[in-house]
């Protein structure tokens, strides 16, 4: 815990030197594409903006200098299962993005997606005793929080804390200064498994790349692709990527809740090739260019070759209808969705004032989608694209960059942490008491 | 599936090497770039210069090797000067600036600083002005105008021209060879011609008794007549005490008169000397002589 402690802390110094010297990569690494942004910092308000977010939702500090992509290799279920590979693809997407930004970066930021995000409540309160609410008391009730056990090799991702009450007033955003007798808090806890963090940290290093931070991509999709109300009323937001879907949930501008299902647009991919007998990559592009969730007779008549490189005239000569394309795709997305829909439900979505659900991610771009998840997850659906940032090529704007832009968001305007605050001298290890007392023998 | 040993990466793999990845990264580093690709090969090319050079028997090559093509250029017949053309001036003046500039044509206007030959050819004497230039057909052209002798400037060591100005045009050798010019004498005369050729002027009336004026101390003139009359003239104004003998010799005829010297250095008080003969003269007509 303490160790975690240091190197969060670590990363957010880290953070900091790179917004000082005002160039910063993000890098989304996906299990079907990893894309990377090269943002420039003006240092105009990036920080210190105590009321809110500033002018452009916060947008108006930074610029993308530098946008790549390239498909992914080596990671699945948004998790790096092969090292090198996953390394030469992010070697790829960061010359490229380099190139085009004409600045190299050393501070990179990262999401993953993999990992088995598990989302913790926790709670705490600490007794202030009548005084004003100083940012040492917000530290303390912060580490007064009963941590759970989550198992060993599990790391925290994020602990952020989303509410402050003070005696009997909750829902406060900021108690500094306030008068009471007890402040409690709730904090929100990802915790990943400690090695697809590990990995992936690895990978970055590799790339001669310091690394700025470490976040959950439901979380910084979520930035991206709800709009404020949708933040401050509840909404979730699922982002259907390659190898895992992950979803998250926000309440009053925080998020509550983050999940993962351990599926997505790659299982499709793959449902089509073993129902259609046809490589990964041609059921890909038919994926991309037939692929739909919602049958009508006119795709009965629309036939669509599927062909092979056999020689042999029966199987290369073959064709689908749409229509048939349109049943093995269903399944799996109803699937995916009827998941999601479980997580939402294990998570008490049903409880939040607003049950806007938000689709996102590459796999939300299947034609009918809304329909179909609207039957499963209820009448407030929408698909979601990502925010407009500054400079940001047209090609990256699509709802499969939401994280992308997220992440540039979340650089911005980062969400306060559990370790943004100093930790409160009682946690102090022992070994500090053992130095103070020899300062003194050797001294006096 | 790929082998997990041995050369992992496809022939397709379109990402970097590690290395080649680096570099990159090194040259977008804007110091590094512009090390790369300025200093170096600025210094490399100083240093392989430096090298080239310091070698004398490579140096004199180089020196020899500029100077042949600056010499085949300046060699082209376009640029060559064959005949030398002087107009304006007379025969003597024109034999003069030949045997002064001593130019060997051919040769090739580059070579011919035209600046200096202006300067020799106007340090001339009898040349008052000098245009050089060249003329189409490898001409040197020299448009000279010559001095004007205005006076006969007799010294010590013989006669000279001068010109309206003062200026020297040339020896004479005898007075009889410019028996139409005025004659002056006396040290400095030179620089007080125009003063002189006034005073000459004014004196026109009285030209064919006129001999010469001298300049006397290098400050005024006197007017030296025929019989040995000597008109002494103030320094300043001379030409108005000219105009006022002139009038007193045409309202008395003064001049006629037997007089060795009329002075008129003071305005105010101009007055005459007798010649030894009409002092005796007079003194014989006078009853009242005084005895020498």
């Amino acid at each position: 815990m303490m160790d975690l402690y240091q190197s969060q802390r670590a990363m957010r110094q880290m953070r900091k030197a790179a917004l000082q010297k005002g160039v910063i990569a993000i890098l989304d690494v996906g299990s079907t594409k990893i894309a990377c942004l090269v943002l420039r910092f003006d240092g105009i308000d990036w920080e210190g903006n105590s009321d809110g977010v500033g002018s452009l939702a916060g947008q108006s500090g930074f610029r993308v200098l530098g946008a790549a992509t390239t498909q992914s290799r080596g990671v699945s279920f948004g998790e790096i299962d092969a090292m090198r590979e996953t390394e030469r693809a992010i070697r790829t997407v960061l010359q490229s993005a380099q190139k085009m930004a004409n600045t190299p970066v050393y501070h990179v930021i990262v999401s993953m997606a993999g990992g088995n995000p598990r989302s913790y409540g926790l709670a705490g309160s600490v007794d202030i005793g009548g005084g004003q609410v100083s940012e040492e008391d917000v530290a303390r009730v912060l580490s007064s929080c009963d941590v759970p056990d989550f198992g060993e090799a599990r790391e925290v991702l994020h602990a952020q804390p989303v509410n402050f009450a003070l005696d009997n007033r909750s829902g406060l955003s900021d108690p500094r200064g306030q008068v009471g007798q007890k402040l409690s808090t709730d904090m929100h806890m990802i915790t990943v498994d400690a090695g697809a963090v590990q990995n992936l940290v690895h990978c970055v290093k590799r790339c001669d790349l310091e690394l700025a931070g470490v976040v959950s991509s439901a979380y910084v999709s979520g930035l991206s692709s709800l709009v404020e109300d949708e933040q401050e009323l509840g909404a979730a937001c699922v982002d259907m990527g390659g190898g895992a879907t992950s979803l998250s949930i926000f309440l009053k501008k925080h998020m509550i809740y983050a999940d993962t299902v351990r599926m997505g647009g790659d299982h499709v991919t793959n449902d089509i090739s073993l129902g259609l007998q046809i490589p990964a990559t041609k059921a890909e592009r038919i994926k991309t260019f037939y692929g739909g969730a919602h049958a009508t007779s006119m795709d009965d008549r629309e036939r669509i070759e599927i062909g092979g490189d056999t020689g042999d005239y029966d199987r290369d000569s073959r064709s689908v209808s749409r229509t048939e394309l349109i049943g093995i795709i269903k399944p799996r997305i109803e699937e995916i969705l009827e998941d999601v829909r479980s997580r939402l439900d294990a998570a008490g979505f049903e409880h939040l004032p607003s049950q806007q659900i938000v689709l996102t991610g590459g796999g939300s771009q299947i034609p009918g989608l809304d329909a179909l998840a609207s039957r499963i997850l209820g009448q407030q659906v929408r698909l979601g694209r990502p925010l407009r940032v500054h400079g940001l090529p047209q090609a990256t704007t699509g709802p499969g960059f939401s994280a992308a832009v997220g992440l540039c968001l979340m650089a911005a305007n980062p969400q306060d942490e559990w370790w943004d605050f100093d930790m409160p001298s009682e946690r102090h290890p022992v070994r500090s008491m053992a130095r103070t007392v020899k300062w003194f023998r050797d001294n006096w | 599936m790929f082998p997990l040993t041995g050369n992992q990466k496809p022939k397709s793999d379109p990402a970097p090497s590690v290395w080649a990845y680096r570099l990159n990264r090194l040259m977008l580093t804007p110091l590094f770039r512009v090390t790369v690709r300025l200093v170096l090969p600025v210094a490399a090319l100083c240093l392989a210069t430096w090298i080239y050079f310091s070698d004398a028997g490579r140096r004199e090559a180089v020196v020899i090797a500029k100077n042949e093509i600056v010499d085949t250029i300046k060699n082209r017949p376009e640029f060559m000067l064959n005949v030398m053309a002087i107009e304006g001036a007379s025969r003597s003046v024109s034999e003069d600036i030949r045997e002064i500039l001593a130019i060997d044509f051919p040769i090739s206007w580059l070579d011919l600083d035209l600046d200096q030959v202006r300067d020799t050819v106007a340090g001339l004497d009898p040349v008052a002005q000098v245009k050089v230039h060249h003329r189409k057909g490898g001409i040197l052209q020299l448009d000279v105008v010559e001095r004007v002798p205005a006076v006969v400037w007799r010294t010590k060591h013989g006669m000279e021209l001068l010109d309206a100005t003062g200026a020297p045009v040339g020896l004479l050798k005898t007075r009889a060879a410019r028996g139409d010019l005025p004659l002056i004498a006396g040290p400095g005369a030179a620089a007080a011609v125009p003063q002189g050729l006034a005073i000459i002027a004014a004196a026109a009336p009285i030209k064919e008794r006129l001999r010469g004026l001298v300049r006397v101390g290098e400050r005024r003139w006197d007017m030296i007549l025929d019989n040995d009359q000597r008109i002494l003239l103030p320094q300043d104004a001379p030409v108005q005490a000219v105009e006022r003998i002139i009038v007193l010799h045409q309202a008395s005829d003064l001049l006629a008169r037997d007089l060795a010297l009329v002075d008129m250095r003071l305005g105010a008080r101009p007055s005459l000397r007798l010649s030894e003969n009409a002092q005796r003269e007079l003194s014989r007509i006078k009853p009242i002589y005084v005895e020498k």
